[in-house]
Formats: structure tokens, C-alpha cells, sequence
């Protein structure tokens, strides 16, 4: 066996292929059965893709690193449930290009923060954050709120995931401006964009200035409908579809 | 391209084209400057056209001056930015992890609302890429060219090539870093840069990949040295991961925005596949292989088994691979994926601990030199350092333990008792003897510098790791803590501010282990300074005689 790794300390090529052979075992073992195995993601009612304002309120979460320091990720364990709510499904990321699980709780998990407090305490939290919590760590983010929301390429946003394989329908991509516009201002006509996405689209001004859109207003809609889509009264965890 | 001038003189191969290409690089990015609706797409265009520019013309002064002609044995000059370079961003590196861990300890003084890019989130990706990649992966690129051109007996391959690989290498750094600042980022952990960044370091890994083979197929040789194995491991394996984490679909073909192709759970064991694999190809295989090439160097020892290296390079490339789940435990990734991954992870124990004992054992009959030579100290400090994290890692991967260790400090704890101990130190042992070698000098400017290096750097070492284990087990007891009445006894707050000594002995930490480097920054610049020695006396030209018997563990030079 030793002679027979001779072989390969002396001819680069075959050293080269038998390394990307055993690499390749481990991640396509584990890898790709979670594209096709059916039961890796659970069939639950009330997903859907995010709305205009939610994604480009995602698209902030995302560039200011908020996952580096919270996760959305409840794991099914009792302390967990109790202190944030149902453990989260497969199925409630399903959409999330890239996931926003986390690795890292320094502030607490998000996955079902929306809800769980007013638009008036997120603005207040966000601007500075030992105002409403004195111990707390996290960095002050008030230039969100003078920062007027980027949108005039919001159609592309969702054209490219659409491509990717969400779910987002030609009429969902054509109105994308005036849903993004109607969910942020209380007195524009809802019928749209709740024919659109649904009953449960919050329709607020969310961080309480009516003069503009501003970066606040996306990243307060996005983290008030976190974890709100699937109804946990009616999901039948143990329903043979769901387990796994 | 090439024309012969002299058996021992010729030009570089590929100079013009390379200069013709950047030329047109330059001219494409001012281009997309001017038609980008996106302002941050422009700053980097900018940015990128005045790269290609200083590139170009660096190129042309360099040719028509009669630069780029081979003129030694060995392509030293390149080894010598990439070590300088080291040094420089681990200062870098080194800062912005103190600055995140000063805003943790003291919030109210370290965040300025009216400078949002200074925010942790911002600044924490700059952290962990500029010790990973900006350091690491500058000591990674310059000791293998060192290391394969010594084994090989043979000229770096591809003319120019190394020094594209080099500034293009720069390149990506300074644009992700800045990227990082300006809020570009796919928020993929360690792998934060944007779709064009990523598309330009694979330009970059490829020639990385070329000048690395092409020097194998040179050598004068028979036999392709351990250490090289392990580069090849490490290039290969971080090109595949690359490309498959890092599939995203642009929303525009001049913004900085893209989507990353994957979505959900398949996501996330994607990125964990390559999370988990940028510490074992990139932080692990790639350092082993400095390991395997310096350690023998300075205890003038062969390594010491063999057969060791064999059984532990391929045990160690295979089961690596399965580990990424275990960043996964209880979440909604489906439990046969966790188990796997947790099996794996406890399995990779042993291949990690052969590796220590090959290199510690390699000191076999050369102990005496722990007490008079602090470089070798070091390195053993290293593969001891590599030796606990490796034991570390499997027992956080078991279920049980990850559910309280997970999301707490306690991982960032062992991230760093890895990468400061076992990356650091290696690396510093490494650089620390490359400086005399690659500017010809008797040794280092002082040693007993060094010996203050390794003590307050391993005392910062301590006091982080130490605190790290305090404050994560800690949360994570107090998260799950409850009052016999069966309510939570905490909220989260609380477990929040019961960290704030902890975090105050991390800076601590932090600020001892920067201090180090700093030291090791003067004791090298002293170094370089010195006067040096006529070629052929100095200390690297004294080779050890070939070892008939073990050809592929014993460095040719």
C-alpha cells in the first residue's frame, strides 16, 4: 500500500484527482438528497413571497450584518419555544435567498420578532438602542431614518428572484413600485397589495415620518412580519407530511 | 512569449499581454463607471479602474526598463511583497477585532451613531476577513512559493503569473474590505464578498492553481514533497467550495447586488459545507502544510513518520468534508444530515491529532532546542494550540453539547484558541523564519524580542479563551435556566449584561495579542535593516542531505 502511494508523489495529476474524488464524496452525500427529498422542507399554509417594502427592508437587514449578531433560527428546544415561540420550520426560509439563520445570538433570535413589539418601539430601539434596553450592545442605526429608501430598481429585485424560484407572479413584479409605495402609507388604497400577498400585509407608516420612504420604514415592515406567515394554531406537527 | 536570452537570464514570459490585458480591464471599468445607475457599483469601478491602471503601467515601466528577467535560480521577489504583506494586514486584522471587541465591552463609547459604517455589523466581516484572508491567506500564498519552489528545485512556473497573483490577490482584498464598509456584502459568513469580487478571486485562484501545478511539473524531484500535498489539498478544495457557495444571479449586470442562487435549508448546509471547509482546507490543510515544511526546517529533523502523513492527509481531506451540519444542530435541517455531520466531526479527531503528533514528534532528538530557540517554541505552542482546538471541535459537535454551546461565545472562543494559536503562531514561526532566508541575513534582528512575542501573545491567547468559555457557558446556561416554579429565570437582557466582565477581559486579550504582532512588526522591519550576507553563506543555502528512505518527508531545500 505504501509503494502503491508512490504513484501518486510522483505524478501531480493523479495526486490532483484523487483529492477532488475524496472531497467530493462528503458534500454530494450530504448535499444533494436536500434538493430532492421531499420530505426536507414541511407543507404548511400561509408562505409567500415577501412583499416589495419586506424584501428591500431584507436587502438592509442584510447589508448591515444584522445576522452577525442575531439568528432566526428557534431551535425545538423548551426553553426556546417558550422564550420565543414555535421552533422555525424548513419552510419558513424556503424563499430566503440566502438564509438568514445566523450562528450567533450576541442580541436575541428574530425569527418571530414580528409582532412581538410596536413600529414607535422599533424606531425608538433602532435609533438608539440603551434608550429602550440599557444594557444593551448592539449599535445605533438612526441614519436609517433620514436615509430616503433606494426603490427605483426594485423591479429587478424581484425579476431576479423570480428567475431563482420564487414565486413572485407577473402582476407582483408589474406593481412592484406602487406595492412598495401603498405599504408604507396608510392612506393609499390596500385592495392591491392584499389581493397581491394576502390578507396579513401590514399597511403603516412604520417609522412614523409621512413625508418620505425612508431605509427605517423597509427594515421595521420587514422585521414586523418575521415568522407571522404560517398559523401555528392550525400546522399539524406530527401530520405524516411533516415529519421527518 | 518567452525569448531565450542566456541559460541563466530570460525574459518573463507573458509581461505585454498581461499589460495589454489590465490595459483593457482599465478601460472596462471606467466604462462601467460612467453607465452604472448603482453609486456603490461606481466607487468600486473607480476603484477597479485605478488598479488596472497603476497595473498596466507598473507593467509597462517594468518592460521597457528592462525589469522581469530571470535572473536567479529561485523567484524570491514575490515571496518578499507576500511576507511584507502578511505582517501588514495582521496588524489590520488584528485592530478591527480589537475595535469590535472594545464596542461590545464599551458600547456607549465606541458606536458613533453619525458614522454607521463603524457599526459592529459592518466591521465584524472586516475582522474575520482580514485575519482570514488578508493574513492567512497572504502567509498561505507566500510560504507555498517559497515551499514548492525549495521541494521542486524549480523557478516559480508561468513568468508574470506570480505577481498577478499577488496584486490580484491585493485586489480582492481591498475590495471586499471596502465593499464591507460601504455595506456590499451577501451576508454568506466568510464568504461576504459580492458577485464581482467573487468572479475576480477566481480569475486570481486559477492562476494561483497554474503557478502552483505548473512549479510541480518542474521540479527536479521525483517526489512531490508532504507539504505540497497539502497545498494542493487547500488551493483545490477552496476553488470547488468556492464556486458552489458562492452561485449567485446579479439584479443587474453593473450593481453590486445579487441573490444568491440557493434559498433556505439548502442554503444553509451550503454554506456550512463551506464554512466548516474554509477552516479545514483554508485554516487547517493549507496551515499543516507550513507546518510540514518549517517544523522539519528548524529542528533539522526529518518528519517523523512517513506514513503518518499518509494515512493522516487523506483521513483528514475525506471526513472534513461531511462536517458542516454540526453549525446545524436542532434546526430545520433534516436530523440524518446533523447526525451525519456530528459522526464525521467526532471522527475527524483522529486524523487532526495525527497531524499534531507528526509535527510535534518531528522534534523527536531535537527537544534541547525548546530551550534556546523561541521560534521553535512557537511553533510547538501552534500545534499544541492545534492539537485542543482539534479535540474541541468534535466534543462542541455532539448534539447534546451544541445544544448549549451553540449561538453563545463559547464558539467564538474556540474559533480563536484555532486561529490565534494554531494559525497565529504557526504562521509567525513561519514568517519569522522566512525574513532572514528571503533577504539573506545571519538570523533575526533579535530573539529574545521574540520570546516577549510569544509570552504576551499567549497570555492575551489565554485570557480570550478563557473568557470566552466563562461568558458562553454561562448565556448558554442562563438561557435555559428556569425558577422552580417553571418560568424562564432570565430574560435575555440579563444574560446580556452578565458578559460585560468577560467581554472587558476578551479586549484585554485581544489588545496583549495585538501587542505581539507589533513586536514581531519591529523585530522583522529591524531584520530587514541588518546587513546582509554574501550569497552562499547564508544559513538557507546549507541543505540537509536527501533521505533515501522517506523521499516525499524531507524537504529537498
Amino acid at each position: 500500500m505504501w509503494k502503491q502511494h508512490g504513484k501518486l508523489e510522483r505524478h501531480s495529476l493523479l495526486l490532483l484527482i484523487a483529492i477532488v474524488i475524496t472531497v467530493a464524496i462528503g458534500g454530494i452525500v450530504e448535499i444533494t438528497p436536500l434538493f430532492y427529498l421531499e420530505s426536507t422542507v414541511e407543507k404548511v399554509e400561509g408562505m409567500r413571497p415577501y412583499t416589495p417594502l419586506e424584501l428591500a427592508g431584507r436587502d438592509i437587514y442584510v447589508r448591515e450584518g444584522c445576522y452577525v449578531c442575531h439568528s432566526q433560527m428557534i431551535r425545538p428546544l423548551r426553553d426556546e419555544v417558550e422564550r420565543y415561540g414555535p421552533y422555525s420550520l424548513a419552510a419558513e426560509s424556503m424563499y430566503d435567498h440566502p438564509f438568514q439563520w445566523g450562528s450567533k445570538r450576541t442580541g436575541p433570535d428574530l425569527a418571530r420578532v414580528g409582532g412581538k413589539y410596536s413600529d414607535a418601539w422599533h424606531v425608538d430601539h433602532l435609533r438608539n438602542p440603551r434608550s429602550v434596553v440599557p444594557e444593551s450592545v448592539m449599535p445605533p442605526y438612526g441614519f436609517l431614518a433620514e436615509k430616503p429608501l433606494d426603490y427605483r430598481r426594485i423591479q429587478d429585485l424581484l425579476r431576479t428572484q423570480r428567475t431563482l424560484g420564487v414565486p413572485y407572479s407577473a402582476a407582483q413584479i408589474a406593481n412592484a413600485t406602487a406595492d412598495l409605495e401603498a405599504q408604507a402609507d396608510p392612506f393609499a388604497s390596500v385592495t392591491g397589495l392584499r389581493g397581491r400577498y394576502g390578507q396579513k400585509v401590514l399597511q403603516r407608516d412604520f417609522d412614523g415620518d409621512p413625508q418620505q420612504i425612508t431605509e427605517m420604514d423597509a427594515l421595521v415592515a420587514y422585521l414586523q412580519m418575521l415568522g407571522t406567515l404560517v398559523d401555528f394554531r392550525t400546522y399539524q406537527a406530527e401530520a405524516p407530511a411533516n415529519r421527518r | 512569449m518567452t525569448v531565450a536570452i542566456g541559460e541563466t537570464e530570460k525574459k518573463m514570459a507573458g509581461a505585454p499581454l498581461l499589460a495589454g490585458i489590465l490595459g483593457v480591464l482599465a478601460l472596462l471599468s471606467m466604462f462601467a463607471a460612467a453607465a452604472t445607475p448603482d453609486p456603490l457599483f461606481r466607487i468600486h469601478a473607480y476603484l477597479l479602474m485605478a488598479a488596472f491602471t497603476l497595473g498596466a503601467g507598473g507593467m509597462v515601466v517594468g518592460i521597457s526598463t528592462g525589469g522581469f528577467r530571470e535572473t536567479d535560480r529561485y523567484m524570491d521577489g514575490v515571496i518578499r511583497a507576500g511576507a511584507v504583506a502578511s505582517m501588514f494586514w495582521a496588524i489590520v486584522g488584528l485592530l478591527v477585532g480589537c475595535v469590535i471587541a472594545a464596542q461590545l465591552a464599551f458600547p456607549d463609547i465606541f458606536y458613533f451613531p453619525d458614522f454607521g459604517f463603524l457599526n459592529f455589523g459592518r466591521l465584524r466581516p472586516l475582522h474575520t476577513s482580514g485575519v482570514i484572508f488578508a493574513f492567512g491567506g497572504n502567509v498561505l500564498i507566500c510560504t507555498s512559493f517559497w515551499v514548492v519552489q525549495r521541494t521542486c528545485k524549480a523557478r516559480l512556473f508561468g513568468g508574470v503569473l506570480p505577481w498577478f497573483v499577488f496584486w490580484g490577490y491585493q485586489l480582492f482584498i481591498v475590495l471586499a474590505a471596502t465593499g464591507y464598509l460601504l455595506g456590499i456584502t451577501q451576508s454568506k459568513e466568510y464568504a461576504e464578498p459580492e458577485w464581482y469580487i467573487d468572479l475576480w478571486l477566481t480569475v486570481v485562484w486559477v492562476a494561483y492553481l497554474v503557478t502552483f501545478l505548473g512549479t510541480i511539473w518542474k521540479r527536479q524531484e521525483n517526489h512531490i514533497y508532504v507539504a505540497n500535498w497539502f497545498y494542493l489539498a487547500f488551493i483545490i478544495t477552496i476553488a470547488i467550495l468556492h464556486l458552489v457557495n458562492n452561485a449567485a444571479l446579479p439584479t443587474g449586470l453593473l450593481s453590486t447586488k445579487s441573490y444568491v442562487v440557493w434559498s433556505g435549508v439548502q442554503d444553509a448546509l451550503i454554506q456550512w459545507w463551506y464554512g466548516h471547509n474554509a477552516v479545514g482546507f483554508f485554516l487547517t490543510a493549507g496551515f499543516l502544510a507550513i507546518m510540514y515544511y518549517f517544523v522539519p526546517k528548524r529542528a533539522e529533523r526529518p518528519v517523523y513518520s512517513y506514513r503518518l502523513s499518509i494515512v493522516h492527509f487523506w483521513a483528514l481531506i475525506f471526513i472534513y468534508i461531511w462536517a458542516g451540519p454540526h453549525h446545524l444542530h436542532y434546526t430545520a435541517l433534516p436530523q440524518w444530515a446533523q447526525t451525519l455531520g456530528m459522526t464525521f466531526s467526532v471522527m475527524l479527531w483522529m486524523p487532526s491529532w495525527g497531524g499534531m503528533i507528526n509535527g510535534l514528534m518531528t522534534l523527536q532528538g531535537a527537544w534541547d532546542k525548546l530551550r534556546t530557540d523561541p521560534v521553535i517554541k512557537m511553533l510547538v505552542v501552534s500545534i499544541a494550540f492545534y492539537g485542543m482546538s482539534t479535540f474541541e471541535g468534535p466534543l462542541m459537535s455532539v448534539r447534546a453539547v451544541n445544544s448549549l454551546s451553540h449561538y453563545t461565545d463559547w464558539t467564538i472562543g474556540h474559533v480563536h484558541s484555532g486561529a490565534l494559536g494554531w494559525v497565529g503562531f504557526v504562521s509567525f514561526g513561519a514568517l519569522y523564519m522566512l525574513f532572514p532566508w528571503l533577504w539573506r541575513k545571519q538570523g533575526l534582528y533579535s530573539l529574545k524580542l521574540v520570546d516577549w512575542h510569544l509570552w504576551i501573545a499567549s497570555t492575551g491567547l489565554v485570557l480570550y479563551i478563557a473568557s470566552m468559555w466563562v461568558s458562553g457557558i454561562m448565556e448558554g446556561l442562563m438561557w435555559r435556566a428556569y425558577t422552580p416554579e417553571g418560568f424562564l429565570q432570565y430574560s435575555f437582557v440579563e444574560t446580556v449584561s452578565a458578559k460585560h466582565v468577560s467581554n472587558v477581559v476578551r479586549l484585554l486579550g485581544g489588545l496583549l495579542y495585538l501587542t505581539g504582532a507589533g513586536i514581531m512588526a519591529f523585530n522583522l522591519w529591524k531584520t530587514v535593516r541588518m546587513p546582509s550576507v554574501a550569497a552562499g553563506n547564508s544559513p538557507v543555502d546549507a541543505l540537509p542531505a536527501p533521505n533515501p528512505l522517506a523521499p516525499a518527508t524531507l524537504p529537498a531545500e
